[in-house]
């Protein structure tokens, strides 16, 4: 994890204090709404259906325990015991008192945590793959250069009122976990031939209303030369963004009607004059950010020990050691899943008690530290294979280890009609009645990974255009319709799925998904071609006839 | 609407000319873009201070060729919501070197002052009185800043760099 320096705790104290000014200014009426939205909003307060929900960052997704504890306070103190894990590293609380607000960020701010830019147009929580630093097939610890960015994004003078948000995501390995081609930039961690290390950049990807996926715009940035390229790709955007229509004022659009030929080109003129600038980023500047991730004292630990072999006899923990547990970069230790999709429950939530739980156990197993994925999961990074039962055993105790990572029952989904002020359709529901449809274990495992992505409107926050299958609700006459999208993916070969024909009423929804999950396991060629490969060999129309045969 | 120069309410020298309205002999004037346009040659050789208001929406490269004959630039926000004017005067300021008085207009809040006194403003036409008083304490709040820009404070970067080598030796 990031240790904050005296630069940082300044800085974020010095925004809690601003926060609280502006809070104070609203409630004495000095502030209009109006003017109030624009500033609450940059720190991640919205006003939803029934209350203020603040969204809070976890950037790159690195949680320390004191951290998770202290999430776990401000759902107790100040909300309803629990919050949501979202699709971008953040968590959100759905029930808390303006007033409440300063004091919550403080509380916070004690433990290195922060809410600026969760929200408003602005450049977003800096998003990375869950597993940085311990995934085996990384270049290099992704997370170093999300927090160069992160520090460079906050508070940025030129870049705070943008035409419309704007999000980074990065990874470093050659399985994309970051979903980096939907993101407005996408930064690929690479090497160049000299060994350099660098990125790919890409640019223009998105998904909402109308999803693109991002293009690459240059094939190498070396490192030291990021934080300028990037900054002239904002300032591009920032003068040249659509702002006279807020659904076409994304990056992605801009990058669509120029042509990514002339996008780049003109990025070049951006870049050209603040290339070799204070900008450019020398050795010492990245390893002073290094040097505050703090990378745990590993022991040299069989990759086999006895307690697992032991454990091999006890078939539900083999279910969930075979799902959830990851290799790590130690032989000797494992990278661990937590699913927050129990049976039945909404996606992504989490207790207080459980995450203060999670907390103990990962300073018993994990070298304190914690993960959060845009699957909406958690994870504990560096556990040693030897304490796999016993942390199983405690893992299960508090209903967060449900087998089914990466299954059709680990479902993406927004909050929905249930809170939100802008959606169409309920989703929570949706997702909870498929959980209980797919709840045997056996049933989802031979159906293996499938994604299922749930939106309950068109801004697509639950991700349906690149779900394995989407399901994005809307309004028909008054009524929630869900229209339904197949073959869509986030990863590596990221695209958006296709329609399989005309919505369907929200009591058909689980029914129809049930048919699709049929459908392919007639349809697959052999048990390891996945649902998506499937839809990729044959396309949509076999599915759209088992669909709608009889309906 | 207050004028906000070097933390003080101060008068505004400037005469705001229409473009219709004859334009005076002497004293300071400010003039729209397209007037200034028209005839920069002549404007540019006029023998008192002279100001344009450039809109949000126009490349400020076409004001290089006239920088050092122009006292005032003029950005503006026409909501503070609408960010362009940050990326023009940063553009002005350490791309063009303009060193004429760079002022903010339209819109603008005191929780933008200290955002636009990184990006090269010098002057501020405050929407409201309260937040033109309250200058000096918003632009004070801040002690720290990640990014590098042209108003001469180190980066948390830099400064961290700093310590390092002093550390050093």
């Amino acid at each position: 994890m990031y240790a904050y320096d005296d630069i940082d705790r300044t800085l974020v104290n010095e925004r809690v204090a601003e926060f609280r000014d502006q809070v104070q200014r609203r409630l004495s009426g000095e502030l209009t709404e109006d003017e109030f939205k624009v500033l609450r909003l940059m720190n991640g307060v919205y006003l939803q259906l029934h209350a203020y929900m603040f969204r809070v960052a976890i950037p790159y997704g690195t949680l320390s325990s004191p951290q998770l504890r202290k999430l776990a306070h401000v759902a107790r103190k100040y909300d309803r015991g629990y919050g949501h894990f979202t699709t971008r590293q953040n968590i959100q609380f759905n029930w808390i008192a303006l007033a409440d607000l300063p004091d919550a960020l403080a509380d916070l701010a004690e433990v290195g945590i922060h809410a600026m830019q969760t929200s408003g147009n602005c450049t977003r929580n800096v998003t990375a793959d869950q597993w940085g630093g311990v995934a085996p097939d990384e270049v290099e610890d992704p997370r170093v250069w999300a927090e160069i960015l992160r520090q460079h994004t906050s508070l940025h003078p030129e870049f705070s009122f943008l035409p419309r948000k704007f999000k980074f995501a990065i990874t470093a390995a050659d399985h994309d976990r970051a979903a980096i081609k939907v993101h407005d930039i996408g930064l690929r961690l690479r090497k160049n031939d000299s060994g350099e290390t660098g990125f790919e950049v890409l640019v223009g990807g998105g998904l909402g209303r109308s999803p693109f996926i991002g293009k690459t715009i240059k094939s190498f940035v070396p490192g030291r030369d990021i934080l300028s390229y990037v900054e002239a790709i904002l300032r591009v955007y920032n003068q040249y963004g659509r702002r006279d229509n807020i659904y076409k004022a994304r990056i992605k659009i801009l990058v669509h009607e120029l042509g990514i030929e002339k996008f780049a080109a003109e990025v070049e003129q951006a870049w050209r004059p603040i290339a070799e600038g204070p900008l450019t980023l020398d050795d010492e500047m990245i390893a002073d950010i290094r040097s505050r991730f703090i990378y745990p004292a590993y022991e040299k630990l069989p990759a086999m020990p006895d307690e697992l072999r032991k454990a091999a006899h006890d078939a539900r923990f083999e279910a969930w050691r075979k799902n959830s547990v990851a290799p790590h970069r130690e032989p000797g230790y494992a990278i661990v899943t937590l699913s927050l999709k129990p049976v039945g429950g909404p996606p992504g939530d989490a207790t207080a008690d459980q995450m203060d739980a999670i907390a103990d156990l990962a300073d018993k197993y994990s070298f304190g530290e914690i993960r959060v994925g845009h699957e909406q999961n958690l994870a504990l990074p560096h556990v040693a294979k030897r304490d796999l039962p016993a942390l199983w055993t405690a893992l299960d105790a508090i209903g967060v280890a449900t087998p089914n990572v990466n299954l059709v029952s680990d479902i993406i989904a927004c909050p929905g009609l249930d809170y939100c002020s802008l959606a169409n359709a309920r989703s929570i529901p949706i997702a909870q009645e498929l959980t209980r449809r797919f709840s045997n274990h056996e049933t989802a495992n031979l159906i293996g990974r499938l994604h299922v992505n749930i939106s309950g409107c068109i801004n697509a926050c639950g991700h349906h255009h690149v779900g394995h299958i989407g399901i994005l609700g809307v309004e028909k006459n008054g009524e929630e319709f869900y229209q339904i999208t197949i073959g869509g993916r986030a990863d590596e070969d990221a695209r958006v799925g296709d329609l399989i024909g005309p919505a369907v009423p929200y009591a058909e929804v689980a029914d129809v998904i049930e048919d699709i999950v049929e459908a392919y396991l007639a349809l697959r060629e052999k048990p390891e071609e996945l649902f998506v490969d499937t839809v990729k060999r044959l396309g949509v129309e076999p599915f759209k006839e088992r669909v709608y045969a009889t309906r | 609407m207050p004028l906000v120069k070097n933390g003080a309410i101060v008068a505004d020298d400037f005469v705001a000319i229409a473009d219709d309205a004859e334009l005076p002999a002497g004293g300071a004037v400010l003039i729209s873009a397209t007037r200034f346009l028209a005839d920069a040659e002549a404007l540019a050789t006029r023998n008192a201070p002279l100001g344009v208001i450039w809109p949000n929406n126009r490349d400020v490269a076409e004001l290089a060729p006239w920088l050092d004959r122009l006292s005032l630039i003029a950005l503006v926000f026409p909501t503070f919501r609408d960010g362009r004017a940050h990326s023009q005067a940063r553009r002005l300021r350490e791309i063009e070197g303009f060193r004429g008085e760079l002022r903010a207009t339209g819109q603008i809040l005191r929780d933008q002052f200290t955002f636009l006194l990184r990006n090269g403003f010098d002057a501020f036409a405050v929407a409201k009185e309260s937040d033109a008083h309250a200058f000096s304490e918003a632009t004070h709040r801040y002690t720290e800043f990640y990014q590098p820009t042209g108003d001469g404070h180190l980066s948390a970067l830099q400064r961290r760099r700093k310590r390092h080598t002093a550390a050093a030796t």
